[in-house]
């Protein structure tokens, strides 16, 4: 009897293997795009989102989603950081820097039909103000704390009549409005916030092109044109599916086979077989990053800046660039990217000159006794598309100049733990922009303030702290800059990194996808795009 | 025998606390810290620290593991750091991801696997046994990424026959109700749909399937050739009795004693082990779920997916070991 049901469990298998062999061409019909509306969008991505409220999360990949859901008061440009008005149509600054107004847009309404207004924003912050670290982590990181702290940013908030609002602050901080452009700062429905409570999260309700439909974890998020969005004639597509894939050739693979229509993280090294599909196009995000050598100045021998500027020379940046960037990359020049404004265009990067190096290191007496670690970062990033095989390179041009190293790699949270620790002697790492500002990579990444967090190199300095001190409360946007390019001089001759790389990240699509612009933040709206 | 499948269940609470203990302090001993995965690299030491004591990380060790304790006897599994969603709400769909798949692959696994080692035995020293041998072989060494990545090379790019990646086609998704999907498309009688699930459940499940394949088809043979080579078979095939019913009859009943242990420990290591293909092929099961909570140091997440997995283990290999007695009537449980 049993074998009996086995044998029929055999024949079922083997026939439904023949059928779906023969049904391969004919779920292709099923395909929506070619409907009469705008179609559905796949997107491919690496990762699930962690949650849909924006405000909960620090991931790229949450915001991926809450970016087209809710809208920011002021929003970046299309293509770069500049500020729009967003659900503000307009905004004042007083003069001493402390008080913002911002007129709202009217006639915007929620995905659940509450109106847009003032209320509803002051009722966003205060639900922001009155948190804590844990809930909105991003709030604390870009405003400085919570209703009532020494340290915090924001005052208060009110609203002066339906359509005005107004933001008084405790201290001026100048990329103020850049912050509030930021994904974790969209505006949320308040009906929706405390019906929904702590699973606002899993239904997200904003006033932004697209609603939320559905959630299958760590597969796929489903949202839907709203059809009451107040820019007429957004969005163009009728609905957009994330899909997470996490390995980058698979995500590929899907792409060609036609399961996706888009697909972020192309390796630099599959971009020439996407570029040979006719079927297929390379999309090119402008660049917001930057991918580093750094070197711990408390551990000998990086405590001597001849030493850091000798590996500053013994390093073939270009060479780097060509072999593992595939091309898709510029040499860096600065701890910041060039889009971002206060950009030193004077400072150019070290050159490769081994005998400098070798020079420089003679005369700072170093021995070259002890193998140093050069830590390789686990994980791809656009930034870094091979932690492993750079760090390779750098070892033989260190080589080169009498330098030995030691190749070293952890698990990812430990790289970052240990690192921050100090623990390093020299390090990969890089970081990709959130704002477009120059405070979010020149403060956050090398002022003595960020040591333990994101300064993994320990360096500090007294001009260029008060520089950038200086620099955060400077509202005038020229005198600002002054500031910026002259604490990249430092940083230029003090050599606590080597900057590597401004990569270009790489997405793919169909050949039919028109209007797309992805963001140099990495968070794309998908209200212009169009499938053709 | 009800007595003796009590006393098994009864023996579980050790081993499961043993799991807690051990689970507990390596998943800690691992460097990284909750909080400042959580927060990201943005978050100032205050938010870190703030976040460490409201997830209570600031308590002694015996204090956290006492409290975890505490909450697993009351039957709450915990909630997950990163998404603040209890644990037991979130992860049945990834469960019921990996057990259709690894189900499917079991499947694959025995028919193939006991057919291809019976035929071996049957013909030993045939051309189809050598074969059989290094195929076994190939199989058992060949790494899942590289197969997975060549499978859907082959048959969904070239030949376009199976999706690549996912368990659904996106455009056309299932409404899920027990997040089986085989199931939720016959109960709604979606057999359009059905096929679709299916068509994406062949190639992970292939792909899965050949190390256990492998290894049950070498079991199934070797079992065999000893069970072939006794005096009653010899006696059946004397009395005339036609081969393939002393094989598939006498001998293989005789035989599967073994390969039912191989099988059920393989079932209980595909629950845990599905990471790397449920990652190759986008399959959103409970191997991935525990591995993203890994690099995000999730503590409660991986205590509590790892403690599923392990009961699982032992309730499909007291199955089997309930299966002994069904197959060979000698075998008495007391």
């Amino acid at each position: 009897m049993r074998k009996k049901s086995l044998m029929l469990a055999a024949l079922v298998m083997v026939l439904s293997v023949i059928l779906a062999a023969c049904g391969g061409s004919s779920d292709k019909s099923s395909d929506s795009s070619k409907d009469s509306g705008g179609g559905t969008l796949i997107y491919g991505r690496g990762g699930d989102s962690v949650s849909l409220d924006p405000a909960a999360v620090t991931d790229g990949e949450s915001f991926a989603v809450t970016q087209n859901v809710f809208e920011t008061l002021i929003r970046f440009a299309e293509k770069d950081t500049t500020l729009e008005p967003g659900l503000a149509k307009e905004w004042k600054i007083s003069d001493d820097g402390l008080t913002y107004t911002f007129t709202l847009q009217e006639g915007v309404k929620f995905h659940d039909g509450t109106d847009f207004n003032a209320e509803a924003v002051v009722k966003n912050f205060d639900r922001w103000l009155d948190g804590d670290a844990d809930k909105f982590p991003y709030f604390q990181s870009m405003f400085g704390g919570f209703r009532g702290e020494d340290t915090a940013v924001i005052k208060e908030v009110k609203a002066d009549g339906d359509n005005t609002v107004v933001i008084t602050l405790n201290q001026p901080q100048a990329p103020f409005l850049k912050n509030l452009a930021m994904s974790p700062f969209g505006i949320a429905s308040p009906t929706a916030v405390e019906k929904e409570g702590d699973k606002f999260g899993d239904n997200p309700v904003g006033t932004g092109p697209f609603e939320f439909v559905s959630w299958k974890r760590n597969d796929s998020v489903t949202i839907k044109k709203f059809a009451d969005y107040w820019k007429k004639g957004l969005p163009k597509v009728d609905e957009v599916v994330f899909k997470s894939i996490p390995d980058n050739s698979a995500r590929l693979n899907a792409l060609k086979t036609g399961e996706i229509d888009l697909a972020t993280g192309i390796s630099p090294s599959d971009a020439s077989s996407v570029e040979a599909d006719s079927n297929l196009q390379l999309i090119e995000r402008p660049s917001l990053n930057v991918g580093y050598l750094g070197m711990t100045v408390t551990r000998k021998p990086f405590d001597d800046k001849k030493v850091r500027q000798a590996v500053n020379y013994a390093i073939d940046k270009e060479a780097l660039i060509s072999a593992f960037y595939e091309g898709k990359a510029d040499v860096a020049t600065n701890p910041m990217p060039p889009a971002v404004s206060g950009f030193n265009e004077e400072i150019s990067a070290y050159p490769y000159d081994p005998e400098k190096a070798k020079e420089l290191l003679k005369e700072a007496g170093y021995d070259g006794s002890k193998a140093l670690e050069l830590w390789a970062m686990p994980v791809p990033r656009p930034y870094m598309p091979d932690g492993q095989k750079i760090a390779e390179a750098i070892q033989k041009n260190l080589e080169d100049v009498g330098i030995k190293t030691k190749i070293v790699s952890y698990e990812w949270a430990t790289y970052l733990e240990k690192a921050a620790k100090g623990e390093a002697d020299m390090f990969l790492l890089g970081w990709t922009g959130d704002n477009g500002d120059a405070d979010n990579f020149l403060y956050t990444l090398l002022d003595e303030q960020s040591i333990g967090s994101n300064n993994y190199t320990y360096f500090k300095n007294s001009e260029t702290h008060k520089l950038l001190l200086e620099a955060q409360k400077e509202t005038d946007e020229d005198k600002r800059n002054e500031l910026y390019k002259k604490a990249q001089e430092i940083f230029h001759d003090e050599a606590p990194w080597v900057p590597l790389a401004y990569s270009t990240p790489l997405l793919a699509g169909k050949s039919t996808i028109k209007n797309f612009y992805p963001h140099p933040t990495g968070s794309d709206i998908f209200d212009t795009i169009e499938i053709k | 025998m009800l007595n003796y499948v009590g006393r098994r269940l009864l023996q579980l609470i050790p081993v499961l606390l043993g799991m807690t203990v051990i689970v507990f302090f390596i998943i800690r001993a691992i460097p990284g810290d909750p909080a400042q995965v959580i927060l990201g690299q943005q978050a100032t030491e205050a938010a870190v620290k703030a976040l460490r004591e409201s997830l209570g990380l600031d308590n002694p060790w015996y204090v956290q593991y006492f409290h975890y304790l505490g909450d697993l006897l009351r039957g709450d599994l915990g909630t997950s750091m990163r998404t603040k969603t209890a644990i037991s709400e979130e992860i049945w769909p990834y469960l019921a991801a990996t057990i259709e798949l690894s189900f499917f692959a079991m499947l694959l696994a025995i028919i193939i696997g006991v057919n291809a080692g019976i035929i071996s035995a049957w013909f030993q020293n045939s051309w189809f046994d050598y074969t059989a041998t290094v195929l076994a072989l190939i199989g058992v060494s060949m790494p899942i990424f590289w197969l997975g990545l060549m499978l859907q090379w082959g048959l969904a790019i070239n030949l376009d026959w199976l999706p690549t990646s996912g368990r659904e086609d996106a455009r056309n998704p299932v409404t899920p109700i027990t997040h089986l999907y085989l199931i939720d498309t016959l109960i709604q009688g979606r057999f359009d749909q059905f096929i679709v699930v299916l068509k994406h459940l062949i190639m992970p499940a292939f792909a899965l399937a050949t190390i256990p394949m492998a290894i049950i088809a070498r079991m199934t043979r070797s079992s065999m050739l000893e069970v072939m080579r006794s005096d009653f078979i010899r006696t059946a095939k004397a009395k005339g009795q036609v081969t393939f019913i002393v094989v598939y009859k006498h001998a293989l009943k005789n035989a599967i004693i073994p390969v039912l242990t191989v099988i059920g420990l393989q079932t209980g290591l595909l629950l845990g082990g599905a990471i790397l293909t449920e990652t190759i092929f986008s399959w959103p099961g409970v191997g991935r779920y525990i591995y993203d909570a890994i690099g995000f140091r999730d503590y409660p997440v991986i205590q509590a997916g790892i403690l599923i997995i392990a009961f699982l283990f032992i309730i499909i290999n007291l199955i089997v070991d309930i299966l002994y007695s069904l197959v060979d009537k000698r075998i008495k449980y007391n």
